[in-house]
């Protein structure tokens, strides 16, 4: 069998693929934390909650309903976006003038209300969500044996990314939204209903967090806390990006899941850490980011 | 500002508290519980410190309070050494590892300091589980309270009780000198405008470093107390959700106020001890639900209130 320093090239190459699988919703996750943080000054830690609901309404729509896959992808994005509608009306709107600081603490105490929520209903033990039926088994490429499924998600979540990238940075729509983030008051002098147009932006990034949790539904164990667990790396992430570019918030996380993923073969204790220590790296060189401006 | 007014009112107020407090162990007030509460008072009074009076957001102070809680143990029930050294040992450890992530993370302000603290202290979480020596999982049990100076033998609470108030007496002192010194001015003054502070001349870095050492040595302080106290150190102990808690107590009780964080603690922990046998995991979503109702409709919080009221009064 051929090796790559000493390392079977099968198992290297699963490694960086299932590095690339992580750094995909790492991408979904913080391209969304970026948009709402730009047109809502508010760094969102009900985020990693809103990826778990999504999971759990894909996992509780088959339970009851028997409805599959792709009928979870349509629909969690919707029950988690109206979830978010709600929370930006009733909560987040009366946070706009204050500190960012109290966005954040709110929606860490969103984030412990749902995570207890979820925890009392259904336990902290995982449900296992079945890999659709289209997506099973594995193709050989010759070198390495991908998983379908695995490919599919990467797939999907570039997908996605791209798609939020070009309506937020090529439609009439994106321009509206980004002139909102420079200066919210002169847009809505000019006639643009700037508030639904925030309310919106919070729904949309909610939503892209639970597509994210269905598709991350069959790869991992669908627990209360596996939210939590990622929205802290997704923080370095975003630290490490620079929440000022989109393709950056893309790039970075891919770029961070094939770190993590190498860390794995070379030296797996420390890949838990490594995100970590990236992020120390890159606060001593770049304090903005790699892809920040600095202000 | 909403520093407490010296007036006969309150000085009344601090004579009863600290009388109280005194007088506790005979009253039939839970020894363990009021030195758990004292702990965490002074671990909520170092996080003040640093939220309340420099403005800067720690999310990250479990860490610190774990890792002293976890070295503490370990040197006094593994290596023989005696409680005081174990606790200085602890308030050391806490310290350097705050220079290191302050070093780090007063790279960028405001909302990004946050997201790096949680950060960094992920890290030290993760670096506790995978330790042999912090027993991962299980925690670190165990730990006896031995003899203070070789002297005092600390097995009995109502010792223990007294060290525990006499250090959160002093600590609760420091913090007041601190922020009435000149020092404690120029932290005030980088939280209201730090591009002013700048531009005045000082080295806001710098002031923000110290600040965020005292802070996290303080915190420290707070787990090694804890640690011989109890007799054992976990994984709790370092855990993010802690680092949100100690949030909630400063600001459940009043950010910027001395007495705050104290009030805060003791009712956090309050709550927790009475919730504890009652609602099981209920506790998370109501500390939630506490968040929720705190950041929306009581910022100022008890003591922040209480001053409010009095000031709305006088005028």
């Amino acid at each position: 069998m051929t090796e790559i320093f000493g390392i079977p090239i099968q198992a290297f190459m699963g490694q960086l693929m299932l590095g690339l699988v992580n750094g995909s919703f790492y991408a979904m996750l913080s391209l969304g934390l970026a948009v709402i943080f730009g047109l809502l000054g508010i760094v969102n830690f009900a985020h990693g909650a809103l990826y778990m609901i999504g999971a759990y309404v894909a996992w509780f729509i088959l339970e009851q309903f028997g409805l599959n896959y792709w009928f979870a992808l349509v629909i969690a994005p919707v029950v988690v976006g109206a979830m978010g509608v709600v929370i930006e009306r009733t909560l987040l709107r009366h946070l706009y003038k204050l500190d960012p600081i109290y966005g954040l603490l709110l929606t860490f105490g969103l984030a412990l209300i749902a995570e207890g929520v979820f925890r009392e209903q259904f336990g902290v033990s995982g449900q296992s969500y079945p890999v659709p039926d289209v997506l099973q088994g594995a193709t050989n490429l010759g070198f390495m044996v991908l998983p379908n499924y695995r490919a599919w998600v990467v797939f999907a979540s570039l997908l996605i990314c791209l798609a939020t990238w070009v309506l937020i940075e090529k439609t009439r729509l994106g321009a509206t939204l980004r002139a909102g983030t420079e200066n919210p008051r002169l847009v809505q002098a000019f006639g643009i209903n700037v508030p639904l147009m925030v309310m919106f932006t919070y729904a949309g990034g909610a939503a892209l967090a639970a597509i994210a949790g269905v598709l991350a539904a069959p790869v991992i164990q669908v627990t209360p806390l596996m939210g939590s667990n990622l929205i802290i790396v997704v923080f370095a992430v975003v630290v490490i990006g620079g929440m000022g570019s989109i393709l950056g918030s893309i790039l970075t996380g891919l770029g961070l899941g094939l770190v993590e993923g190498l860390t794995k073969v070379f030296y797996p204790e420390a890949s838990s850490i490594v995100v970590f220590v990236v992020m120390a790296i890159v606060l001593m060189i770049r304090p903005a980011g790699l892809f920040g401006k600095e202000k | 500002m909403n520093l407490p007014t010296q007036t006969r009112n309150a000085r009344l107020v601090w004579i009863a508290v600290f009388a109280l407090l005194v007088i506790a162990p005979f009253v039939g007030l839970y020894p363990i519980f009021m030195m758990k509460a004292l702990c965490f008072a002074i671990f909520a009074c170092a996080f003040n410190l640093l939220l309340g009076f420099t403005g800067l957001l720690s999310f990250g102070h479990a860490a610190f309070l774990g890792s002293a809680a976890y070295l503490t143990g370990w040197l006094v029930r593994s290596a023989g050494w005696s409680p005081e050294l174990g606790i200085v040992a602890g308030v050391v450890l806490a310290a350097a590892l705050g220079l290191v992530v302050g070093l780090i993370a007063i790279r960028r302000q405001g909302i990004y300091f946050a997201m790096i603290t949680l950060a960094m202290a992920q890290m030290i979480y993760f670096v506790c589980l995978q330790m042999p020596f912090t027993g991962g999982e299980d925690g670190l049990q165990g730990v006896p309270r031995g003899k203070l100076f070789g002297l005092l033998p600390l097995d009995n609470d109502v010792a223990m009780y007294y060290l525990v108030l006499a250090v959160f007496v002093a600590v609760f002192l420091f913090i007041l000198r601190i922020v009435h010194s000149p020092y404690g001015q120029v932290l005030k003054a980088i939280r209201e405008n730090e591009p002013r502070a700048i531009s005045l001349g000082y080295d806001v870095d710098r002031y923000k470093l110290l600040a965020f050492v005292l802070s996290t040595a303080l915190a420290g302080l707070a787990g090694s107390l804890k640690t011989t106290v109890l007799g054992f150190a976990t994984l709790t102990d370092v855990h993010w959700s802690l680092s949100g808690e100690v949030i909630l107590m400063t600001l459940l009780g009043g950010l910027g106020t001395f007495a705050g964080p104290v009030v805060g603690a003791f009712t956090i922990i309050g709550l927790q001890n009475f919730l504890a046998d009652r609602v099981g995991s209920w506790v998370t979503v109501i500390i939630g639900v506490i968040f929720v109702v705190c950041v929306i409709a009581f910022r100022r919080g008890f003591v922040g209130e209480l001053i409010a009221w009095q000031q709305r009064r006088k005028a």
